[in-house]
């Protein structure tokens, strides 16, 4: 067990390689295999009105001025053993893990995703422990009073929920919660939950519902399908031709068995999320991974992208490992010998 | 027919009849109403058993025996939880000791449930929850009707366990059944179904999924265990070989209805029914020439939304043509030929005895 978790981790790092040299590719090869050159790269860096002079001192500063292959070398040693960064303004040393220098704002991209991070994993946990809750919960009663009233808008719901974009959703929410009724926080007022405790769910309460309410619409279709399933396998009638009452067969038997498929797609829509939820925290104007990311993407910000498209990588893959070990706990029949 | 008279059809035992049977079904009908129209089931099943006493019910499949024995246990009748889809349709009378058990609430039938009378499923491995282990489950068993800690209830699984004939069950308790044979998880399941003495063990083709050694060894359990518990056993399957091996009295059913009702012996030597006839000679035997054909049943079962009327087995039977008409048109219903053997033919008795004489007995 341990030495599967070991090899595991190690490709795990390898994964991380070579999804850093994939996406190194898409944003500094592609590029210049399409013809542009180091200058072209550089004008996006500079004032309208730079002299070429300006261009090419900016180009050479950035690196691009070096081959592709030189240029991810320096930035894959600088992850291991740190390195050092010229812009202009003095030699710094930036330590390992260096994810290098936003092209923007000057500023080391590892201390900002540290900074980053904890927004998106508040946001994250938040959410996904509503969701699990109430999807689940709907999509047992829904799965046992099939063809009811409760069922059929339950179900009617959840498919809104699944088709309506956040940015919908959460602007609704907002616009009645937080500024009609005035009950929630109108967002952007993030409060570390080390500092109040109290403040901070205040402060995510309507991200997290919004973003539950996306989720928590697949989880009770997913419920109730996995219910519908369980509930006409012989081992039901077998649980019922014992004796025992119908709330146990239905929690102790059938849920059980339900649950399997629920907590696999949990554990990668959690990983993914870490990531960073691009459209929640963009709504909501919480500084999270995912609104990093945007920012990065609009201002062509190589560093950024790269950063967090790796921080969003390694969750995924923690997230996978982590359902493979789940798997192993909640189904006997999947478990090493 | 009024119920009381369909009850005095029902023919007991020579001497037993002032006393009440164990079990005792009266015109019990199960129908499943589906989107193709009405599934009869069962429709019109009444019989008797014994305590202490093993009856075979046999058929094809689909001739209702599986449903019979989900009925008795109560197991058609949809939690309160469930209520909105339309499950069975039951009428009739199924008595447990004298208490109509169709009567009953529900709540009051599942206390019966696994304490008075238990079941053994076809496919122990489906029936089985894999996601625990085998001792668990008995264990569950066996403390939903007794309040013993988990400490007595683990020693009594591994008890049952070992009694079922498990080799170390102090460490198979904790094994999960797909870590069992299939022979294996058919002795647990015993094990599960007798974990609170039922009086009532119902075994649904117990040994269908088996192969054939192990066949022999769980008919050999589950009749030991029938004499040491002394608990009626109601035994379903297709199998013939089954029935004479375990059962004192037979039932043969067909779409839904009671065929021919009788002792072992009376239905395997002197068979009333052309159905039972068709299930005799359908059986393969090793002293007859391989040349000889077996005297398969031709046609197939009806469906049973549409049940044909009169005699439902008429389309398939070579004699119905020889009682004018009426297999087409009169339901039969079970008349006695001899004490204790019912039948549900329109053959005269002289008609029948001739055809078994001459037409079917000498092929078998």
């Amino acid at each position: 067990m341990f030495a599967y978790i070991v090899r595991r981790l190690l490709w795990a790092v390898l994964l991380l390689i070579v999804l850093s040299m994939v996406t190194f590719g898409i944003f500094y090869l592609i590029p210049r295999l399409g013809g542009a050159t180091p200058e072209t790269l550089a004008t996006r860096y500079v004032g309208r009105a730079a002299t070429a002079e300006t261009v090419h001192l900016t180009a050479e500063r950035l690196g691009f001025l070096d081959p592709v292959p030189v240029q991810y070398w320096h930035w894959i040693k600088g992850v291991f053993v740190g390195a050092d960064y010229d812009y202009g303004s003095g030699v710094e040393h930036c330590p390992a893990p260096c994810l290098g220098y936003s092209f923007i704002t000057r500023q080391p991209v590892w201390p900002d995703l540290l900074d980053r991070a904890p927004v998106t994993i508040s946001l994250v946990i938040g959410a996904s422990i509503i969701w699990l809750v109430t999807g689940v919960t709907i999509g047992v009663i829904s799965a046992l009073r099939r063809g009811t009233l409760f069922d059929r808008s339950a179900m009617g719901i959840a498919l809104a929920g699944v088709s309506l974009p956040i940015f919908f959703t959460g602007l609704i929410a907002l616009t009645f919660f937080s500024y009609r009724l005035g009950i929630t926080s109108p967002g952007g007022h993030y409060v570390p939950f080390s500092e109040n405790p109290a403040q901070w769910a205040y402060s995510l309460l309507l991200p997290w519902i919004t973003l539950a309410f996306l989720f928590s619409a697949q989880y009770a279709r997913l419920t109730r399908a996995g219910m519908l399933e369980t509930m006409t396998e012989d081992y039901i009638r077998t649980a019922r031709a014992k004796g025992l009452s119908e709330r146990k067969v239905v929690v102790k038997h059938a849920l059980r068995g339900a649950l399997t498929p629920v907590l696999t797609i949990f554990g990668l829509d959690v990983g993914l999320l870490l990531g960073g939820a691009v459209l929640t925290e963009k709504t909501f104007s919480l500084n999270g991974l995912g609104k990093y990311a945007l920012d990065g993407i609009l201002n062509n910000d190589l560093p950024k992208i790269l950063g967090v498209t790796l921080v969003a990588g390694f969750f995924v893959i923690m997230a996978n490992l982590f359902v493979d070990l789940l798997y192993g706990v909640i189904d006997p029949r999947v478990r090493l010998e | 027919m009024t119920t009381s008279a369909l009850r005095d059809l029902v023919v007991r035992h020579p001497g037993q009849l002032d006393e009440q049977p164990f079990l005792e079904v009266v015109d019990l009908h199960v129908h499943f109403p589906t989107d193709d129209g009405l599934v009869k089931s069962v429709d019109g099943l009444s019989f008797a058993l014994d305590r202490g006493r093993t009856l075979g019910i046999v058929g094809e499949s689909g001739s209702g025996k599986s449903v019979t024995s989900l009925a008795i246990m109560g197991l058609h009748t949809r939690p309160a939880s469930e209520k909105t889809r339309p499950g069975a349709e039951q009428s009739g009378e199924i008595y447990l000791e004298g208490e109509d058990l169709l009567a009953k609430s529900p709540e009051y039938v599942r206390g019966l449930r696994g304490k008075k009378m238990a079941m053994i499923f076809q496919d122990p491995l489906s029936a089985m929850n894999p996601y625990y282990t085998v001792g668990r489950q008995i264990i569950e068993a066996y403390r939903i009707h007794n309040p013993v800690n988990a400490k007595v209830a683990r020693k009594h699984a591994i008890d049952l366990l070992g009694r079922v004939g498990i080799p170390e069950p102090s460490q198979r308790v904790d094994a999960y059944p797909h870590q069992f044979s299939g022979g294996m998880r058919q002795r647990a399941m015993i094990a599960m179904a007798l974990s609170c003495d039922p009086d009532l063990l119902i075994a649904d083709e117990p040994t269908t999924a088996l192969d054939v050694t192990v066949q022999a060894q769980i008919l050999d359990l589950i009749r030991d265990l029938q004499r040491e518990f002394n608990s009626s056993v109601v035994l379903i399957t297709h199998d013939l070989g089954v029935v004479a091996e375990l059962a004192d009295d037979v039932l043969v059913m067909y779409a839904g209805r009671a065929m021919e009702y009788g002792s072992a012996d009376q239905l395997f030597n002197r068979p009333a029914h052309p159905y039972t006839w068709g299930l005799l000679g359908s059986v393969p035997r090793f002293d007859r020439e391989r040349s000889e054909r077996l005297l398969a049943i031709r046609g197939t079962p009806p469906s049973l939304i549409n049940v044909p009327p009169g005699c439902p087995f008429h389309p398939r039977c070579d004699y119905a043509a020889r009682n004018g008409g009426r297999s087409e048109e009169v339901r039969p219903e079970l008349v006695p030929v001899e004490p204790g053997h019912t039948v549900a033919c329109h053959l005269s008795t002289t008609e029948r005895e001739q055809i078994w004489e001459h037409e079917i007995a000498p092929k078998l």
